[in-house]
């Protein structure tokens, strides 16, 4: 336990310095977290043995909010969009739940990609609304009522992101201790012992899907702003395809693990674009090999030290 | 028959070609302790799946302490006071036997709050009592997958008591537990139940446990009761005694 808030508060300490001696990570560094905030969702689900393959629905339902709102000079700034996309994701999570909580395993799986894989052709198809496969541009908002510049602003969004992400995973790490977390794991083990307990799974998993509908809308909202643009690829099924990867990546027993593995999933991105231009999903495509073989708890299981046992929540930080 | 909090009523089942329960009746009085008896595939734990929402009959009804229940969840009946354990243990068993008995506790409790663990839930000293009054105490931390068939079994009731349930089913409670500690399992068993008036109803198999633990036994036959009496009037029987205990006259 000790270790990992240790090693939680060094990768704090290390992401909130970097940027101010490398003012060119500052993006991929944003991009990271809102990349990590949507896995982090993903794991909320797999701790119910359920995966989700169209996270890029609450992504980019959240990304397109705000940039319609922000085009239409609406909410100008940027600490009225983030909650306003997080929660204009949230209830489109509460409407598609109740209907995909009822399903499990590879239906579950699949109902997601499908819902997902339909708003990606209503982003492209709807061009007058969208902006078809070009997207919207979003105009750069005020922060605290501040006009920044661009570098200015990009730093601000970094560190609201970073204390956001902290505050996320601080909130889902309690939800996986408390009862509600529990139960969201019977759901995996044993449902019908949950059920002879007198809850209900679909209840339990319905909560965690908002809860990770929520999250996904979050890392939306803030990549909407600080790319400055929204296209359908944030619905694509190949983006919701990236969160698992990096939950998977990252590991599933705590809650630093999806960040670690957005960090690393950027870092590969970067410099397998650069040195292996053409090959750079086999790269990928092998570290996910290497750690399903050789790190079934991901990277936070590594650095927990529980490196080559399937992960179990023991703190959730 | 007084102060009955359970009437099954003709309840009828048929998977296929095979008639699991077929006019199946049991009324069950407060406080009592009912084993069913009979062969494999006699229809008892359809009968318990039935009065515990897992199945629903064709026909017939289920009523508990007044009201009908014969259409609701295993979630609902649960919530009225029904606990039932089963043949194979139904645990989180990746998780702790303390966590197991504490999120009954939660789910009894209403206790949803996302701020509070379940370790540190404000009853939870009572789920570590009940642990220690059903012998098992020194578990509490142990993950239940490393644990024994027999403790499972045990642990499997612990939960199902956990919701403090008016009636409990319980599938077979001695099924994987030694011949030397099934009378001691009974016998904690018998101490818990009485401590907290809990009425149950039981499937065994083992003629010694019937007659020494229940108090009227139900002899299940082609989806029914064939007869019901005490344990003497029963093990006694010389039809009981030929097809389902067998043992000649």
């Amino acid at each position: 336990m000790a270790r990992q808030l240790v090693f939680g508060l060094a990768l704090i300490a290390a992401l909130a310095v970097f940027p101010l001696f490398s003012p060119w990570s500052t993006v991929i560094l944003t991009v990271a977290l809102c990349e990590g905030l949507a896995a982090l969702g993903i794991m909320v689900l797999l701790r119910a043995g359920q995966v989700s393959f169209g996270h890029g629905l609450f992504f980019s339902f959240s990304a397109y909010a705000v940039a319609f709102l922000a085009a239409a000079k609406v909410g100008h700034e940027a600490l009225v969009l983030i909650p306003v996309g997080m929660a204009a994701s949230g209830l489109l999570a509460a409407i598609v739940g109740l209907f995909v909580v009822r399903y499990r395993a590879i239906f579950f799986g699949m109902l997601n990609l499908a819902i997902s894989m339909v708003f990606f052709s209503l982003l492209e198809k709807l061009f007058p609304i969208t902006g078809g496969a070009d997207g919207k541009r979003v105009p750069r908002p005020t922060f605290a009522g501040i006009e920044f510049g661009r570098e200015q602003f990009e730093l601000a969004t970094f560190y609201v992101t970073l204390v956001l992400c902290i505050l996320a995973a601080l909130f889902v790490a309690r939800y996986l201790l408390s009862p509600g977390g529990k139960a969201l794991e019977a759901i995996k083990s044993n449902e019908t012992r949950l059920e002879y307990l007198g809850v209900s799974p679909r209840k339990v998993l319905y909560g965690a899907y908002l809860l990770s509908g929520l999250l996904a809308g979050l890392g939306g909202a803030i990549i909407a702003l600080v790319s400055g643009h929204v296209t359908p690829e944030l619905a694509y099924w190949v983006r919701s395809g990236e969160f698992v990867f990096i939950a998977i990546l990252g590991g599933i027993g705590g809650v630093a693990g999806p960040f670690l593995g957005a960090l690393m999933f950027q870092i590969i991105r970067g410099y397998a674009a650069v040195y292996a231009p053409e090959t750079w999903h086999a790269v990928l495509g092998v570290m996910l090999l290497i750690i399903i073989f050789f790190a079934p708890a991901g990277l936070y299981g590594i650095v927990a030290g529980k490196g080559g046992k399937p992960q179990r929540e023991e703190g959730g930080r | 028959m007084s102060g009955v909090i359970l009437e099954a009523d003709d309840l009828h089942l048929r998977f296929g070609g095979v008639q699991a329960a077929n006019g199946a009746s049991l009324k069950v009085a407060a406080n009592e302790r009912i084993a069913i008896i009979g062969p494999n595939g006699a229809g008892k734990t359809t009968f318990i799946n039935l009065c515990t929402g897992y199945l629903k009959p064709q026909s017939g009804r289920v009523v508990f302490n007044g009201q009908d229940v014969t259409r609701l969840s295993p979630q609902a009946i649960t919530r009225l006071g029904i606990g039932r354990s089963f043949q194979i243990p139904q645990l989180f068993l990746d998780n702790t036997v303390i966590e197991n008995l504490l999120l009954a506790l939660s789910a009894r409790e209403g206790s949803w709050s996302p701020f509070l663990a379940v370790q540190r839930h404000p009853k939870a000293e009572e789920m570590w009592a009940l642990l220690e009054m059903v012998g098992l105490k020194e578990t509490g931390n142990r993950i239940v997958r490393e644990l024994p068939e027999g403790m499972r079994k045990l642990i499997d009731i612990a939960v199902a008591l956990a919701l403090e349930p008016k009636l409990i089913f319980m599938d077979e409670p001695t099924s994987g537990v030694s011949s030397t500690e099934k009378f001691q399992v009974m016998d904690t068993l018998t101490r818990v139940l009485d401590a907290r008036a809990t009425t149950a109803v039981f499937v065994e198999h083992d003629m010694d446990v019937v007659a020494r633990y229940a108090n009227r036994v139900a002899v299940w036959t082609g989806g029914r009761i064939a007869h019901q009496g005490t344990p003497e009037e029963i093990l006694s029987h010389p039809e009981v005694r030929e097809t389902v205990i067998g043992v000649g006259v």
